[in-house]
C-alpha cells in the first residue's frame, strides 16, 4: 500500500512537470503584455520612459526573450523558485502568488462547499425515488428536470435569476459580496454575506444536481437487480428496509469515491459564475489576471488547478481500496 | 457480439397450420436498436428538437430573407431623453424639465413586431435572423470538434489498445498529462493568442475548436482502448489472427464496429457540451466576434449593461433558449441511443 502511493506520488510528479510545461509555453505566447500596458500607463501620464528602462523591466520581470530558448529558460527559472517553495510574485497585485491565491480560495472553497452539501442533500434523495419507480411519471419528471439542469449554460441561466430575483423582485443584492454602504460586523456580516452568495451557490446547485442525480440512479437500479436484494425481499422485509438499509448502503461505494474526485472543484472556483455575480473568488481574479496578462499568477493558478486535479485521482484510486474490500490495489 | 444472439424472435398470433417460420418475424439488430430507440417519448423528443432546431438554422435564412445577418436597421428611431432640474429662488422651488429628441440613425432596441419578429439588438440587427446565423455557427463548430476528436481519439486509442506495449504507455502517458490541463482556463489562453494572429472574425472560433480537440480527445481514447483491451482477448479476434488477416482489416473491420455503440453515444453526448463550451466561449468574448453572431455572444451583452438585463429580455432570452435546447436535445437522443443500443436492455 505504502510503495502504491508512493510509486503514484512519483508518477503524479511526472505528469505535473509535462503539464507546467504546455501551460508555461502557452502563457508565454500569449499576446497581453502587462510590460507594455503599464508603460502606455506611464506615458499617458505625461512621464516619457526610456528605452533602456524598458527593456531593464523586461529583464526584471523576466520576460526579456522571447524566442524559444528565452521561454525555455524562462521555464527552468519557474522550475527553480518552484522547488524553493516559490511561486513568484504577481504582476498586478505585487505580492506573492500563493498569498494571493490563499487570499481569495476562501470564499470560491466556502461557496463550492456549501453548494456540493446542497446537491448531495437533493440529488441523492431523488436518484433514489427515480430508481425505486423506474419508467413511471415521478421518474420521468425527475429526469426531465436534472437534465434541464444539466443543459443550462452557467452564464444564462445566473443572468436570469439575477435579473428576476436580485433586479425585478428586488430579494438579493446584484453582486458582489459585500453591501459597500454599510459596514456590518458579527451576525450582521454572515447575514450580508449568505444574500449576497445565495443565488451564485442556487445557480451552482440547480446546474450540478443532474449529474449526481443520475449516478444514483444508476447505481441504485443496478443494485436493485442484484440477487441480495431478491434474497432480502423474499425474507419478507419491508420495501422501506430493503431499499434505505441493504440497497442504499451498497450504492454509497461510487458516492463516496466520487467525494475524492470533487477536491479540485471546491478549491478551483467557478470562472463563469463567479463572473457573473462578480464574486472575488479565485475563479474571477484569474479571469482578470488572463486579461491583464500577470504571468506568475495564470501559472501558479494553472498549476494549483493541476495539482488538485492530480490529487483527486490519486485519491479517488485510494478511496477505493477503503471503502470496497475487493479492490486491490497494487 | 454474437449475431444470433441479437436477433429477437417475436411470435405474433400462432397458426399451427402455417410453418413456424412463418410465425415469427426476424427483425435485425439495427432494426431492433431504432425501435428501441423510438419506443422511447425522450428520444423523440430530442429527436425532434435537435431536427427543428438545425431546420430553424440551415433552412430558416433561406426562407426569410428579410433581413440579414449582418445588416443593421437603419430606418432611425427617436430617442425622448428628460432631464429634470431643481432652482430654489426666493425660497420657492421650480422645477425644469427639459425633452430632448434626439435622431438616430439605427433602429435599435426595437420592439418585438411584424417587421422584427423578435425586435432589434442595442447595435440595431435583427435578432430573429441572427438566432438563426448563430445557430449555424453554434451547430457546425460542435459538429466539426466533435467529428475531430472521435476521429483522434479512435486512431489514438486504437492503436495504444491494439499494439499495447511502449506506444500504449506513450499514448496513455500524454493522455494523462492533457487531462490534467485545467480546461477552461487553458481554452482562454488560447484564445488569447489567437486574437493576436490576425485571423478572419468568422473562421477564428473554427481555429480555437480545432485546438480544443487537441486537448479533448483523451476521454475517447480511453474508451476506445478499454474496448478493445477486452476484445483483442475474444475468440473471433483469435480466428480473425488465424484467417491472416492483415493489421488494418482487423482493427477497421473487427473491433472498431464494435466500439461504435459506445463511441455514438459519447459522440452524441458530447455535442450537447460543445455547443456549451461555445457558447461560454463566446460568452466571454473569445469566440465568434462582432459583428457575427453566436448564441453565446448574443448573451454577452448583458454581462455589462444591466438596462438590456432587466428590461430588454428580447435581447437575450431567446439565445439561452436555444441554448438549452440544443443541448437538452443532444442529451435526450444520447441517452436514448444509450438505452436502445444495450444488448442486455430488453424493454
Amino acid at each position: 500500500m505504502f510503495k502504491y502511493i508512493c510509486k503514484r506520488i512519483a508518477y503524479s510528479i511526472l505528469i505535473l512537470l509535462g503539464v507546467s510545461m504546455i501551460i508555461y509555453f502557452l502563457i508565454r505566447l500569449m499576446p497581453v503584455d502587462f510590460i507594455q500596458d503599464k508603460i502606455n500607463a506611464i506615458n499617458q501620464g505625461g512621464a516619457t520612459v526610456s528605452e533602456e528602462t524598458v527593456n531593464a523591466m523586461y529583464e526584471m520581470y523576466g520576460l526579456g526573450d522571447d524566442s524559444f530558448t528565452g521561454i525555455l529558460s524562462g521555464y527552468f527559472n519557474w522550475l527553480g523558485a518552484l522547488c524553493r517553495f516559490d511561486l513568484g510574485t504577481s504582476f498586478v497585485y505585487g505580492i506573492p502568488v500563493a498569498q494571493v491565491i490563499v487570499e481569495h480560495m476562501g470564499i470560491s472553497f466556502a461557496i463550492a462547499l456549501i453548494a456540493t452539501i446542497f446537491e448531495f442533500l437533493i440529488a441523492i434523495p431523488l436518484g433514489i425515488t427515480a430508481a425505486t419507480h423506474q419508467y413511471s411519471f415521478r421518474d420521468y419528471l425527475v429526469t426531465v428536470l436534472v437534465m434541464i439542469g444539466i443543459s443550462l449554460p452557467s452564464f444564462f441561466f445566473g443572468q436570469m435569476l439575477k435579473s428576476v430575483f436580485s433586479l425585478k423582485l428586488g430579494w438579493f443584492p446584484v453582486s458582489g459580496l459585500v453591501d459597500a454602504t454599510a459596514s456590518y460586523s458579527g451576525i450582521e456580516l454572515l447575514w450580508d454575506y449568505a444574500r449576497h452568495c445565495f443565488i451564485p451557490i442556487l445557480t451552482i446547485v440547480i446546474l450540478s444536481i443532474g449529474a449526481r442525480m443520475r449516478m444514483t440512479r444508476a447505481n441504485m437500479l443496478e443494485v436493485l437487480n442484484s440477487d441480495y436484494i431478491r434474497t432480502a425481499r423474499a425474507k419478507g422485509l419491508k420495501e422501506k428496509v430493503v431499499i434505505n438499509k441493504h440497497a442504499f448502503r451498497n450504492t454509497l461505494i461510487p458516492l463516496v469515491t466520487s467525494l475524492a474526485g470533487l477536491i479540485p472543484s471546491l478549491f478551483s472556483g467557478a470562472i463563469i459564475t463567479e463572473q457573473v455575480f462578480d464574486l472575488p473568488g479565485i475563479g474571477n481574479v484569474a479571469l482578470d489576471a488572463m486579461n491583464r496578462g500577470d504571468i506568475p499568477f495564470i501559472m501558479g493558478y494553472n498549476m494549483f488547478l493541476a495539482v488538485l486535479s492530480v490529487l483527486g485521482v490519486l485519491l479517488a484510486d485510494l478511496m477505493y481500496g477503503v471503502v470496497d474490500p475487493r479492490v486491490k490495489l497494487e | 457480439m454474437d449475431e444470433l444472439n441479437n436477433v429477437q424472435a417475436e411470435p405474433e398470433t400462432v397458426d399451427t397450420e402455417v410453418p413456424l417460420d412463418k410465425n415469427v418475424r426476424l427483425m435485425s439488430p439495427t432494426r431492433m436498436v431504432v425501435r428501441r430507440f423510438f419506443r422511447s417519448k425522450l428520444s423523440i423528443l430530442g429527436l425532434i428538437m435537435v431536427v427543428s432546431l438545425f431546420l430553424f438554422s440551415f433552412v430558416g435564412p433561406l426562407l426569410y430573407t428579410q433581413w440579414g445577418e449582418i445588416e443593421l436597421d437603419e430606418s432611425g428611431k427617436t430617442e425622448y431623453a428628460i432631464s429634470e432640474t431643481s432652482y430654489t429662488v426666493d425660497g420657492q422651488t421650480y422645477t425644469l424639465r427639459q425633452t430632448t429628441e434626439k435622431y438616430l440613425k439605427d433602429n435599435f432596441l426595437a420592439l418585438p413586431s411584424a417587421e422584427h419578429l423578435l425586435g432589434t439588438d442595442n447595435e440595431g440587427y435583427d435578432i430573429f435572423v441572427r438566432l438563426m446565423y448563430g445557430g449555424r455557427i453554434s451547430l457546425t463548430v460542435s459538429f466539426i470538434a466533435v467529428f475531430l476528436i472521435t476521429i483522434l481519439g479512435v486512431i489514438l486509442g486504437g492503436i495504444a489498445g491494439y499494439f499495447g506495449g511502449w506506444i500504449d504507455n506513450l499514448i496513455m502517458r500524454i493522455c494523462d498529462v492533457l487531462m490534467c490541463l485545467p480546461g477552461v482556463p487553458i481554452l482562454l489562453i488560447i484564445s488569447t493568442i489567437l486574437d493576436a494572429s490576425d485571423i478572419d472574425a468568422k473562421y477564428r472560433i473554427y481555429l480555437l475548436m480545432i485546438y480544443l480537440t487537441f486537448i479533448s480527445w483523451t476521454g475517447t481514447a480511453r474508451l476506445v482502448r478499454g474496448q478493445i483491451l477486452s476484445l483483442r482477448e475474444q475468440e473471433y479476434m483469435v480466428a480473425a489472427e488465424a484467417m491472416g488477416y492483415s493489421t488494418g482489416r482487423k482493427i477497421f473491420k473487427h473491433l472498431i464496429p464494435n466500439v461504435m455503440p459506445q463511441l455514438i453515444v459519447q459522440m452524441s453526448l458530447s455535442l450537447g457540451s460543445m455547443i456549451l463550451y461555445e457558447a461560454t466561449l463566446s460568452y466571454l468574448n473569445l469566440g465568434v466576434k462582432a459583428p457575427y453572431a453566436a448564441w453565446g455572444s448574443m448573451i454577452n451583452i448583458i454581462s455589462t449593461n444591466q438596462d438590456i438585463l432587466q428590461n430588454h429580455l428580447n435581447v437575450w432570452v431567446p439565445a439561452g433558449v436555444c441554448i438549452v435546447i440544443a443541448v437538452l436535445g443532444f442529451n435526450f437522443v444520447g441517452d436514448g441511443l444509450r438505452d436502445a443500443l444495450d444488448p442486455k436492455a430488453r424493454r
